[in-house]
């Protein structure tokens, strides 16, 4: 019998998982949010609905993924089996679209013909383009100016796709600003559009679907592991801004008492510097924005912090409030990397494996790189590489000295 | 009797209705805005609606986030929201103040030491943006055990189920939000605001004021035909944005915009 039993059946009826998560909206988006919850709780169960999301998943974005092991990159550091979870292998790169494809097939339900979706490096963005394009929805992503300007290859992709890309010019010129404008232009347009939201964020019942839709990575982590070395994994890694790939590959596995989980935030220049996003590793106080309680960086008036991060994927304040339950009670220690260990992963993996993690994935790897040595190695890691890193070449190259 | 309420009571004995304006504390500078609190009562204010500033508000359009950002730059926070409003009540201890802004600074406070500080500070009611009725089990009592008013939202997409939810928990007045969108966003109908108002009418006894989308006389006018009051935010608040950099000629600028709506509401026939 596991003692973490009682999380599988959260979040309760208001969307309360603990002292968190919630619904704090302006009242114009009650109704949306209860239309949204009613159409979900109905389709959650409905084997067409599971049928139609199970076949996008196999046959549009390519699933199952790998479990890969990473031979060589073990064997350099000691100790454990590191096994990397490839959803950068996914079609447009990373794990956002498994929760794309659930929303698009809600919206489609819904019968509303526009789309919109915040986003912070852009896979999110160009995730939710992709299914719109499919789908024939009109499709406009809000993205922070400062993003817009480190994303740029994202930015052309969305557009591409069919998407316009709106640069969001207020507040920090970030993740949390972009989600704040697509809450004002869904509170404006909300009769002819569905909000597809990135993360395991934002007001109920957003946290539980987005959830829902990624606990695909995990499932099939689960399975494979069997497969593969005939035992659950010792540890899970996964890194976390907003908390969705983390959620994804943590959630089938919650009631595994024995599975150790770690979600790795953004540690920016250092935890102790100020200058990070990492709300959980950091113990930032309570708070609320963007419709959920959760673990929220914020000065001593409540005016929520400005984050650092270099990973635009990771640069958010605030975390899904899922996440938040979970570090109380203990069953994930959230920990952090900092930018250095980060770029050091991130090119470390490229030479050695052949495999270019997106920066955001790479603070997984971070940490991996520290718990490894620490275990034996009859024992297993799994990795959640939740991205590929073509979208930050530009990133690093410009931390080499280089423009092109 | 909370201010708000003997407000509402004297202006129903008169058969007016409330004009409430909203300005942002702190904007354009901190130093400002008692001086703004009075000139606003001078001009006609029944209730003034004291914003917040906050890093991230999103019920609101961008006039109300420069401004915001205006007040945020001074460092502008809740505890000088109390001092502001403790200097205002020296020499008004009539016209009620609601402050308005959104859940996260108050909770930063925590909630038991917020009520008791706003109370203290001469505070008559709460309207937190962000947080609806569901949400407000712990927070509702506590204002109430200090005399504070929670003041909440009903806007165009409100089921009638759910409105008697809030009605049930709503004090001081119900802000009827007449439009789908953020604050400072396009002009109301008033046709609409008149159909969405009439099955309020049987579920409280509550004053409807209606707020987003008054700009001027005319917009006042036509609301307050139908309406108990008058909430006009982001009409001032583009005056105080455009003369930032001389406010002294503010006070002016706003007694001019609200006085012309007092006149345009005080011309209707009484209710």
């Amino acid at each position: 019998m596991s003692k973490f039993s009682d999380l599988t059946r959260l979040p309760d009826a208001r969307g309360h998982f603990g002292p968190y998560g919630g619904r704090f909206v302006s009242e114009t988006l009650s109704f949306a949010l209860d239309d949204l919850e009613k159409t979900y709780m109905r389709l959650r169960d409905d084997p067409d609905f599971q049928a139609e999301f199970d076949y996008d998943l196999a046959h549009y974005v390519g699933r199952p993924s790998p479990l890969y092991h990473a031979e060589r990159w073990s064997k350099k550091l000691g100790g454990a089996r590191i096994w990397l979870k490839r959803e950068d292998l996914n079609h447009t790169g990373a794990h956002k679209v498994n929760n794309t494809i659930g929303q698009a097939l809600l919206a489609k339900m819904s019968g509303k013909p526009r789309v919109i979706a915040e986003t912070g490096a852009g896979q999110h963005g160009v995730a939710t383009a992709t299914v719109a394009a499919r789908l024939g929805l009109k499709c406009e992503v809000y993205m922070g100016a400062e993003d817009v300007q480190r994303q740029k290859l994202n930015v052309y992709r969305m557009r591409l796709l069919g998407a316009k890309v709106i640069p969001v010019e207020s507040g920090t010129r970030t993740l949390k600003d972009a989600m704040n404008e697509a809450l004002r232009d869904w509170v404006t347009n909300v009769d002819d559009t569905f909000y597809i939201i990135g993360t395991v964020a934002g007001p109920h019942p957003y946290p539980m679907l987005v959830r829902d839709f990624n606990a695909v990575v995990g499932r099939e982590a689960r399975r494979q592991s069997l497969e593969e070395f005939g035992k659950l994994p010792d540890a899970l890694v996964a890194c976390v801004g907003g908390g969705s790939n983390a959620m994804g590959l943590f959630y089938p596995f919650v009631e595994d008492d024995d599975v150790a989980m770690y979600g790795v935030e953004a540690g920016g220049d250092g935890v102790d510097t100020g200058r990070h996003a990492a709300p959980l590793a950091s113990n930032a106080p309570r708070g609320v924005l963007h419709g959920n309680r959760t673990y929220l960086m914020s000065d001593e008036g409540g005016q929520v912090s400005d984050t650092h991060s270099i990973s635009a994927g990771l640069d958010y304040p605030g975390v899904g409030p899922e996440h938040a339950l979970w570090k109380d009670v203990g069953r994930v220690q959230y920990v952090a990397a900092n930018d250095d260990a980060v770029l050091e992963a991130f090119r470390e993996l490229t030479r050695i494996e052949g495999i270019m993690p997106a920066l955001e994935s790479a603070h997984a790897l971070a940490h991996a790189k520290v718990l490894a040595p620490t275990m034996r190695p009859d024992q297993n890691i799994v990795v959640n590489l939740s991205g590929r890193g073509d979208k930050d070449i530009m990133t690093v190259a410009k931390i080499d000295g280089l423009e092109f | 009797m909370n201010r708000i309420d003997a407000r509402f009571a004297e202006l129903k004995a008169q058969g007016r209705r409330a004009l409430i304006p909203y300005i942002t504390a702190g904007d354009p500078a901190p130093q400002h805005t008692v001086g703004f609190m009075h000139a606003l009562v001078e001009a006609g204010a029944d209730v003034i609606e004291l914003g917040v500033p906050f890093s991230d508000p999103m019920a609101d359009g961008p006039v109300i986030q420069k401004a915001c950002e205006r007040a945020l730059k001074h460092g502008v926070r809740l505890t000088h929201l109390f001092e502001m409003v403790r200097e205002f009540r020296q020499r008004d201890a009539q016209t009620p103040v609601v402050l308005m802004g959104y859940l996260n600074p108050v909770e930063r406070i925590g909630l038991e030491a917020f009520a008791a500080q706003a109370a203290d500070a001469g505070i008559d009611g709460v309207l937190t943006v962000d947080m609806p009725p569901e949400e407000a089990d712990e927070f509702g009592p506590i204002l109430e055990q200090k005399g504070l008013a929670s003041i909440f939202l009903v806007a165009p997409t409100t089921s009638q189920e759910r409105a008697a939810t809030i009605c049930a928990h709503g004090e001081g007045y119900l802000y009827y939000v007449a439009l789908k969108g953020v604050t400072g966003a396009a002009t109301l109908n008033a046709a609409d605001v008149a159909e969405h108002l009439a099955p309020l009418r049987g579920l409280t006894e509550l004053p409807l004021c209606v707020g987003f989308g008054i700009r001027d006389g005319a917009s006042a006018a036509e609301v307050g035909k139908v309406a108990d009051g008058v909430i006009v935010g982001s009409a001032l608040v583009s005056r105080i944005a455009e003369h930032a950099e001389q406010p002294d000629a503010i006070a002016e600028e706003l007694k001019a915009i609200l006085g012309e709506m007092r006149q345009a509401l005080d011309a209707l026939p009484a209710r």
